[in-house]
């Protein structure tokens, strides 16, 4: 079978197809990529992985009425048939006054270059990349002779491409690489053993951290949790160290999307302008930024990305929508409409930070005669639509300011309405290190549930 | 090389041109004369989904993906490539690529890969996949569900119901001789309801589904069932109040919650963890790690269930495998590469989430056998503490060993019985501790719905769980009220 190659032709090809067939209106989405990974434990390779994939998906509108399909089989015969099955999908769908694209005046009309693709690094050699995953292993496990086993360490890389052409006359594409490396060294005492894990990721291949960071980082991670004991229930303040303050503005994020808000399943629905949180609270949206991992030069949809203040001051300033979303809430796309291929969009946030505060983790520790330092968290025991909070957690006690002894086997328990309210410290720690980040936070108390 | 099996050799066949000859080619080309073994795995999937929201179907997606993932094995190590375009040049560029891993190794004799056990299974032979039902009857169906569902309560303010439906097909092609292929239909149907009352709106959820008909959800009327259930439960958490925070006895109810073995004890008992080392469970073999009322298998055999599989993805026939018997570590779970290393038997849960994925060892239907215990006298021994009968989801460290799983419906249970409703609570403990402290263990075993997903290492697989009503002696329940 002859594959056609991605381009804005073949887009613009599809979609005059479309029309013939009877569709209105519609837009294609197609991505390409290759990826790579190798993984290795205890000083051998374990696994490596090489692939290169392609596929297509088109969303058409029969009036206001719509369906989406996507493909891997990129030949003309599939590609008709994905036309056809697409129109007849459209048909059995309800006419949504809500429905359609854009407005032709929303679209985009330059595309930045965000420096998103590190296209010297394709040609860094396969040994080169199993050593810097046996590299990253070796200085965890050489850090302490209590780290006496691995799950492995990683490295891994993959560049893209995403073209987007709708019937309003957009079309556009960027092309984009991600780089990381990651370590989980388990070690043992007295019987017991944790495993613990820290990365590494970057657009461009040059600004990964060290190997010996990485490895010794996972390696004080993991070592700081031995011996981790359970505490007597109690409610006492918490402090959330930045991966973990990072999960709150996940949380904070969903509660945000366009679609949580207009079927009423968000506890921030209709909250718009109101204080949603202690003044510290000031959130930024930014997909401008310059080789951010969640930057990208338009969304979803062809409208530009812009950087915007989505809390301020406690005050919610701004929710995270779509086209769709954002008419049936009766407001303007916020140019955060993301989709996986052959579905219609949805809404994420691009770079979602908290602005740091002025004190350092050691600082906003020292205020604490007793409480509990969270590192990491497990479950999904958060409902979005009341804002109940309760997970699995591990960390630090905190005894008269200082870290005294590892925990674990407790969760932490609140509501994030008052969640948000209780935030009474941050840290001046941020690091982007993934798309949404948040640096050290203090929260005036919750629940912990132990003995 | 055996002739393929009908219907998936004639399906690649006829749709890749991919005969006998091709396959001994690009497995000679893969396993060189370094490797001790190679696999292709093709792979053809079709998914639907349909949804409805606000009294509209607003939406229909499809999705068609192929392709082949080539694995080479050599000791510990793997090799792997893929592609999405199915061509003899892309299988033989795969193929030298995934030989990588093997070429600073000296040429060698084979090791032992775990070998083939006989007998395969028909345990979903469907006429009509839920796919090819024509799309009006399921948009139909789902408008039905949405004026059912809202019938049943007048505080009910908006309803999300949905139909997603998969159909794969598979063949595996081995270095060792072996061609299995396999067709795998599966399908869910979920309601999800939001209640609203004086500005209080809670949500309830419920669904069900396998690799079964468009029949099993209409013929004896489930979707109903879903229906009331999702109402029943946001009404429910309208009067809710806040979860107890502390150590208490708990009382898990029939089927779903069997996720409380999937994260305690499954997860665990993987071959590769265990190989490594790094499972709480590593090494222990033979040793006492629950209560003797306590008896948990891996059944991949179970007709129509959505963890149930003919052929794992690296076609090794399911089985029943026996992890705990009456409290007793009896054995791990395995794919090719940790039962060869480990020298024990394959138990076909060698599973990938698709073409582009390396498989690993993974559960499919994991429950507990009865006991013999009637639930209410199980409920009635319990003086303070909690009663969970539903759960969302859950998470384990397999290391340390620490899970948790979220109730999503929770009473109290005070003198004996169950009182009042509680909201959601995370309940965290220890995987090898917690069968310890089962002290009854009822006679009402219970599969679930048939929607479980089991997240691991990046790659998704549909899995079931199941438990009779089980009581353990001091679990922590993750309340907010203190």
């Amino acid at each position: 079978m002859e594959r056609c190659e991605l381009n804005q032709d073949l887009g613009r090809e599809l979609l005059d197809l479309a029309k013939k067939k009877g569709a209105s209106s519609g837009d294609v989405v197609m991505v390409e990529g290759d990826s790579f990974f190798v993984t290795v434990r205890m000083g051998e390779v374990e696994k490596i992985s090489q692939a290169g994939e392609k596929r297509l998906g088109v969303r058409l509108f029969l009036g206001n009425s719509s369906a989406s399909a996507s493909t891997s089989d990129i030949s003309k015969k599939s590609l008709e048939k994905l036309i056809d099955d697409t129109v007849l999908m459209a048909r059995a769908t309800a006419q949504d006054p809500s429905g359609g694209l854009p407005d032709v005046a929303m679209l985009a009309t330059e595309i930045p270059d965000l420096d998103l693709l590190d296209n010297d690094a394709r040609s860094i050699a396969v040994d080169d990349k199993i050593k810097i995953a046996l590299d990253t292993e070796k200085a965890a496990l050489s850090f302490d002779a209590r780290i006496t086993n691995s799950e492995g360490a990683d490295f891994s890389n993959h560049f893209g491409r995403v073209v987007y052409v709708s019937s309003q006359g957009f079309a556009g594409e960027y092309a984009g690489s991600t780089f990381g490396h990651s370590v989980s060294p388990v070690a043992k005492q007295d019987g017991a053993m944790q495993r613990d894990y820290w990365f590494s990721s970057s657009r461009n291949f040059a600004r990964l951290e060290s190997s010996q960071h990485v490895g010794e980082r996972a390696a004080q991670r993991v070592l700081r949790r031995l011996g981790g004991r359970k505490v007597k229930t109690c409610e006492v303040p918490i402090v959330f160290d930045p991966e973990m303050a990072a999960s709150l503005l996940r949380s904070l994020a969903s509660a945000l999307s366009g679609y949580a808000l207009y079927k009423g399943a968000s506890f921030l629905a209709g909250k718009l302008g109101e204080k949603i949180g202690a003044d510290l609270l000031t959130v930024i949206d930014d997909g401008t930024i310059v080789g951010g991992h969640g930057s990208r030069p338009f969304d979803a949809e062809g409208l530009p990305i812009k950087k915007k203040v989505v809390v301020e001051n406690g005050e919610l300033k701004s929710y995270l929508l779509d086209t769709y979303s954002g008419k049936k809430l009766g407001l303007p796309s916020t140019g955060n409409a993301s989709r996986s291929v052959g579905e219609p969009p949805g809404v994420s946030p691009a770079n979602f930070y908290l602005t740091p505060g002025k004190q350092s983790a050691k600082e906003i520790i020292g205020t604490i005669k007793s409480g509990l330092y969270v590192t990491e968290m497990i479950g999904s025991g958060v409902n979005m639509i009341t804002g109940d909070y309760s997970r699995g957690a591990a960390g630090m006690w905190i005894e008269n300011g200082e870290l005294a002894f590892p925990v674990e086997e407790i969760t932490v328990a609140g509501n994030l309405k008052e969640m948000f309210h209780n935030i009474e410290m941050v840290g001046n720690d941020l690091e982007m290190r993934g798309r949404i980040a948040a640096p050290t936070v203090k929260l005036a108390k919750m629940t912990v549930a132990g003995e | 090389m055996a002739d393929l099996p009908v219907p998936a050799k004639t399906f690649f066949d006829r749709n890749f041109g991919i005969r006998n000859r091709d396959l001994d080619k690009i497995l000679d080309a893969a396993i060189g004369k370094k490797a001790d073994y190679a696999d292709l795995f093709f792979e053809y999937r079709r998914n639907e989904g349909i949804s409805l929201e606000e009294g509209m179907v607003k939406n229909c997606s499809q999705s068609t993906s192929n392709g082949v993932g080539v694995r080479v094995l050599a000791e510990t190590k793997t090799g792997y490539a893929y592609t999405d375009d199915i061509t003899i040049e892309n299988l033989e560029i795969a193929a030298r690529t995934a030989q990588y891993i093997a070429q600073s190794r000296p040429a060698q004799v084979p090791a032992q890969v775990g070998q083939l056990p006989s007998k395969a299974h028909d345990l979903y032979a469907i006429a009509t996949p839920v796919n090819d039902v024509p799309l009006e009857r399921k948009v139909a169906l789902l408008y039905e569900i949405d004026k059912f569902t809202r019938s049943l309560d007048p505080r009910v303010k908006n309803v999300f119901a949905s139909i997603g439906a998969e159909y794969k097909v598979i063949l595996v092609a081995s270095s060792q001789g072996m061609v299995v292929g396999d067709i795998q239909p599966l399908t869910r149907l979920n309601v999800t309801c939001i209640v609203e009352e004086n500005g209080n709106r809670q949500v309830g959820s419920f669904g069900g589904g396998g690799r079964v008909e468009f029949g099993f959800f209409v013929d004896g009327g489930d979707y109903e069932r879903y229906a009331r259930e999702a109402v029943r439960q946001a009404v429910l958490n309208l009067s809710a109040e806040d979860a107890p925070a502390g150590t208490m006895d708990v009382v898990l109810g029939p089927g779903w919650p069997g996720i409380l073995l999937h994260e305690a004890i499954g997860h665990g008992l993987e071959g590769d963890f265990n190989r490594k080392g790094t499972s709480a469970f590593s090494g222990r073999i033979g040793e006492k790690v629950a209560s003797e009322l306590c008896t948990v298998v891996d059944d991949g055999t179970i007709p129509s269930r959505r963890g149930s599989i003919n052929v794992d993805d690296e076609g090794t026939p399911t089985g029943c495998t026996t992890l705990i018997e009456k409290g007793i570590l009896k054995g791990y779970l395995q794919d090719k590469l940790n039962a060869g290393l480990m020298k024990m038997a394959l138990t076909g849960n060698g599973r990938r989430e698709s073409y582009a994925h390396i498989p690993m060892p993974r559960m499919t239907n994991t429950f507990m056998r009865a006991g013999e215990s009637a639930p209410e006298d199980i409920l009635k021994s319990v003086h303070k503490g909690l009663y969970a009968v539903s759960f969302g989801g859950g998470q384990v460290d397999i290391t340390s060993g620490k899970f948790v799983f979220s109730a999503s419906e929770a009473y109290l249970i005070e003198d004996g019985k169950v009182t009042k409703p509680v909201k959601g609570a995370t309940l965290i403990g220890n995987g090898p501790d917690v069968l310890t402290r089962v002290s009854m263990v009822g006679a009402d075993l219970k599969l679930d719905e048939g929607v479980g997903t089991c997240g691991k290492d990046g790659q998704s697989v549909p899995v079931g769980v199941g438990m009779p009503t089980i009581k353990i002696d001091g679990l922590t329940v993750g309340g907010t009220r203190a």
